[in-house]
């Protein structure tokens, strides 16, 4: 199955790059935007059952894969 | 005095911090490589800068995981001195030895000049030679140097007196200006509480010699030393 992870800075976080991105979307003309944040998306291929995999995924997003003083994540599995 | 530098796939300053060492502070040094899994005979460590691991992930978030860095744990665990300079500070900050995290600049940009540091604490094994009110103009290279914690990790910090180092202008104020970088509270450096294990954005290894700019990193240098030298007697006995 597929684990698809999406890490996130968390919202206390100052996210110069997001930042960046709305500036130059709000220079390109797009009204509205509140704000944009930058984070990382991860596919991860793997086997098993699904409930040791959804353990093993949220362990490895926990010591690896985020930070979790910077950072929050979330993923689902397909 | 012996030290210890580490070589992680990717490293760049293990050979200045063995030049200094060696060269110019005429003290015994060997380079590790990431997969060793013993530190032999060390009684420091300096965790060098540079982009291990080509910074994948996050910065450090790989080297954490190496069979050197496992060492490094239990060393500090016993109370030996370990020095993270840079990228060597990310490191020990993602694998839990410091808190706090290193993010990108503020600026996006990536920042290559000489700083000012003001010396918050002298009060640690790697502080103590540094004259009071003495500011040190040492380089920084770096874009991922922001140093985040959360208002309760900030708060210990202070009443721990763990901010070993502030980024200050050349008169020696705090400034927004005067931060390269971003960090909460103009951290340049920290330590741990229990003052073994310390991290800095700055290279002092890289200003040990005049004819480099300065040699104002001698003085953590010489602090290391220092300290190791009082420790010795009482590992003797």
């Amino acid at each position: 199955m597929k684990a698809k992870i999406i890490v996130t800075p968390k919202k206390a976080v100052l996210d110069p790059q997001g930042k960046t991105i709305r500036n130059a979307l709000e220079h390109m003309g797009y009204t509205g935007i509140q704000a944009v944040r930058m984070g990382k998306y991860l596919e991860i291929e793997i086997t098993g059952d699904k409930e040791t995999v959804r353990q093993q995924i949220d362990e490895a997003c926990h010591r690896l894969l985020s930070n979790p003083v910077i950072e929050e994540y979330h993923f689902e599995l397909e | 005095m012996n030290f210890a530098v580490l070589q992680f796939p990717a490293s760049n300053c293990d050979q200045d911090a063995m030049h200094a060492l060696r060269h110019v502070l005429g003290h015994s040094a060997r380079l590790l490589w990431h997969k060793e899994t013993s530190l032999g005979q060390a009684d420091a460590v300096i965790v060098p800068g540079g982009f291990s691991y080509g910074d994948y992930l996050r910065t450090g978030a790989i080297a954490r995981f190496s069979p050197i860095m496992q060492a490094v744990q239990s060393f500090a665990a016993q109370g030996g001195l370990v020095l993270g300079i840079c990228n060597g500070f990310q490191i020990l900050c993602e694998a839990g030895l410091l808190p706090g995290a290193l993010i990108r600049n503020r600026s996006l940009q990536f920042r290559c000049e000489h700083i000012y540091l003001k010396t918050r604490s002298r009060n640690s094994p790697f502080t103590s030679r540094i004259p009071e009110g003495k500011l040190l103009r040492i380089p920084i290279a770096h874009g991922e140097g922001c140093f985040f914690a959360d208002e309760a990790t900030l708060q210990q910090l202070q009443t721990n007196d763990q901010i070993l180092w502030q980024y200050v202008n050349a008169q020696g104020e705090l400034s927004d200006r005067a931060n390269p970088n971003g960090s909460l509270l103009n951290i340049a450096g920290i330590c741990n509480p229990r003052r073994n294990v310390a991290g800095l954005m700055p290279h002092p290894e890289r200003a040990c010699e005049a004819l480099l700019g300065s040699d104002d990193g001698r003085l953590i240098f010489e602090s290391l030393m220092a300290a190791l030298q009082a420790r010795q007697p009482a590992r003797a006995a």
